[in-house]
C-alpha cells in the first residue's frame, strides 16, 4: 500500500469508528483526539479494525504513534508495504 | 392501598416501540383496525422464521456512534424513554435528573451479544484477539437501563429487573414501589426487548415444540385458537414515565392512569409449565391489593401466547378468579397482534390497552378462527373491536418462565 492509500485506509476505519464526526478534512499533523470525539474506546476500535482488515498487530507500547494521521501512517507504513 | 403509606401514583407519559407501531398512537390505531406486526425474519443459523420487528429510528434519539457501540435493548429503551419523557411534557432541562430512576424489566440480556461476538470469532477462527472490548459493557444486566441514563443525563438510579417475560409488570410495580419510598421523582419504568436477535431463542422454542409457524405470518400469533401452534418472538419496548399524583397535578399532567394494585408470585413448581393455581392467586391478590372485587375489573389483558398449554391454565386461571358472575368483565390478547415482546411484553400490552380509559373500545383478539373450548371465556373479545359501557379499571397479566407471575391493575384517573 502507498502511503495515501495506508492515509484513506485509516479515515475509513475513523469514518466507520465516528459516523457522527466528518473527517473530510483532517490536519494531518494535528492530533486525531483534538479533532474528533475519540475516547478510549474508540482507539481500541482503531487498533481492531487494524487487525482484523489488514492484519497489523499494535502493540499497546506503540498506541502513541497513532496519533496523528501522519503519524499513522509513518508507523503503518513498513507493516502494510507488502499489502 | 392502605399499605403505601396513602401515596397514589399515576402514569404521566407514555413511549412505545412495537412491531406494530413507534408510538401510542399508531400502536393503538393498528390494535383498533387489526393490523399484525409479524413479519418473516431470518437470523444467523436458524435460517427463515416469523418475528415481531420494530421500525422506529434509532437515531432519533442517538448518535450513530452510539447506535454502533450499544444494544439493542438500550436503541429501543432509549427510544422509548425519551418518546415517553416528551409525552409526558417534564420540564426535562431544568428536571433535577437525580431525582429520575430507571426500573426496565428484561427476559433476558447479553444472549445477543454473546452469541453475535461468537459469530464474527468464527470468522477468526475462534482467535480471542478479535474479541469486542464492548462485550462487557454491552453484556452487563444493567445495560439497557444504564445506556438510557447515559443518553438522556439521568443520575439517579437504574437497574433492569429480570423476570422473564412478567418483566414488562415488574418494571412499573418497581417504579411504583421507588415513588412510595421517595426514592426518586420521576420513574422511567416498562420493559424492553432485543431478544429477536438471539438465534437460541428461537432454536430453544422450536426445540421445546413451542414455536409459532404458519404460511401467513401475520395469522401466526394465534392465542385461544384451536390450531395455534407456539409463540412468534417479538422485539419492542414500552416506558412510562410514573410519579407521585401530587407532583402531576401540581404541574396539570395529562394522567393516562392510575396503578392501583399488583401482585408477583411465584409457581415453585415447574421451569416452563405454568400453574393456574398460582396465576389465579396472583390476580386474587393484586384485585384484593386494589381494593375490589373480581366483578369490578372491566378489562382483563391477557398473558397468553398462543401455545396449547399455556394459553388453557391462564383461561383455567381466569375462570377461577372471574367465574361467570362478572359480566362486565372483558377479556383480550394483544399478543395477537405483535407476538411475544418478552420482557416488553407486559408493558407493550399495558400501553396498547390504556387509551380504552377514553375510548371505552376493548381491541380484539386477532386470528381466532375456531375457538378452543379449553380458552373460551365470557366476553372473551374476538375478531372485531367492541365499546363497553364501562371501563374504569385493566388488569394486565404477565406470567414467565420458572413460574414467576406479575398482574398489575391501573384505574381511570379521578381526582
Amino acid at each position: 500500500m502507498t502511503r495515501d492509500q495506508i492515509g484513506q485506509a485509516v479515515i475509513t476505519i475513523i469514518t466507520d469508528i465516528v459516523p457522527d464526526e466528518d473527517c473530510s478534512d483532517l490536519d494531518p499533523v494535528k492530533p486525531l483526539r483534538e479533532q474528533l470525539e475519540l475516547d478510549s474506546m474508540d482507539f481500541l476500535d482503531i487498533v481492531m479494525e487494524l487487525r482484523k482488515r489488514y492484519g497489523v498487530e499494535v502493540p499497546e507500547a506503540d498506541y502513541p504513534k497513532l496519533a496523528t494521521l501522519n503519524s499513522c501512517i509513518d508507523y503503518l507504513e513498513p507493516k502494510l508495504a507488502s499489502k | 392501598m392502605g399499605s403505601y403509606n396513602n401515596e397514589r401514583i399515576v402514569i404521566t407519559g407514555v413511549g412505545v416501540a412495537s412491531p406494530n407501531g413507534d408510538n401510542l398512537q399508531q400502536f393503538r390505531a393498528n390494535l383498533l383496525g387489526g393490523v399484525s406486526g409479524v413479519e418473516k425474519y431470518n437470523i444467523r443459523y436458524f435460517g427463515d422464521t416469523l418475528a415481531g420487528v420494530c421500525h422506529f429510528d434509532p437515531v432519533k434519539y442517538q448518535t450513530r456512534k452510539a447506535v454502533r457501540i450499544g444494544t439493542r435493548a438500550g436503541s429501543i429503551a432509549i427510544y422509548c424513554a425519551n418518546e415517553a419523557i416528551r409525552d409526558a411534557a417534564l420540564p426535562w432541562e431544568t428536571l433535577d435528573r437525580s431525582r429520575v430512576g430507571v426500573y426496565l424489566g428484561i427476559t433476558e440480556h447479553g444472549n445477543v451479544e454473546t452469541e453475535m461476538e461468537i459469530h464474527q470469532l468464527r470468522s477468526y477462527n475462534y482467535d480471542i484477539r478479535y474479541w469486542s472490548h464492548y462485550h462487557n459493557p454491552r453484556t452487563v444486566a444493567n445495560n439497557p437501563a444504564g445506556e438510557v441514563t447515559i443518553n438522556m443525563g439521568i443520575t439517579g438510579p437504574h437497574y433492569t429487573i429480570g423476570a422473564a417475560c412478567a418483566a414488562g409488570n415488574a418494571g412499573s410495580i418497581q417504579g411504583f414501589q421507588q415513588l412510595v419510598l421517595g426514592e426518586v421523582d420521576v420513574a422511567l419504568s416498562g420493559g424492553v426487548s432485543e431478544s429477536i436477535h438471539t438465534f437460541g431463542i428461537f432454536a430453544s422454542f422450536k426445540s421445546q415444540n413451542a414455536l409459532a409457524e404458519h404460511t401467513d405470518p401475520t395469522k401466526a400469533s394465534r392465542p385461544f385458537d384451536k390450531a395455534r401452534n407456539g409463540i412468534v418472538v417479538s422485539e419492542g419496548g414500552a416506558v412510562y414515565v410514573l410519579e407521585r399524583l401530587a407532583s402531576a397535578q401540581a404541574r396539570g399532567a395529562k394522567i393516562y392512569g392510575e396503578i392501583i394494585g399488583f401482585h408477583q408470585n411465584s409457581d415453585a413448581e415447574d421451569m416452563v409449565l405454568p400453574n393456574p393455581k398460582r396465576q389465579a392467586e396472583c390476580m386474587t391478590r393484586a384485585i384484593a391489593r386494589a381494593g375490589l372485587e373480581p366483578k369490578d375489573i372491566q378489562l382483563v389483558n391477557t398473558h397468553a401466547t398462543g401455545t396449547p398449554a399455556g394459553d388453557a391454565r391462564e383461561c383455567a386461571a381466569i375462570r377461577e378468579v372471574f367465574g361467570t358472575a362478572c359480566p362486565q368483565t372483558y377479556f383480550n390478547n394483544t399478543k395477537s397482534f405483535i407476538g411475544h415482546a418478552m420482557g416488553a411484553a407486559g408493558a407493550l400490552e399495558l400501553a396498547g390497552n390504556l387509551p380504552a380509559f377514553q375510548d371505552k373500545i376493548v381491541h380484539p383478539t386477532i386470528n381466532v378462527d375456531d375457538l378452543d373450548p379449553e380458552c373460551a371465556l365470557p366476553n372473551l373479545v374476538i375478531g372485531k373491536p367492541q365499546t363497553v359501557e364501562k371501563l374504569d379499571t385493566l388488569l394486565n397479566n404477565s406470567f414467565g418462565m420458572l413460574g414467576i407471575n406479575s398482574v398489575l391493575i391501573v384505574k381511570r384517573y379521578a381526582p
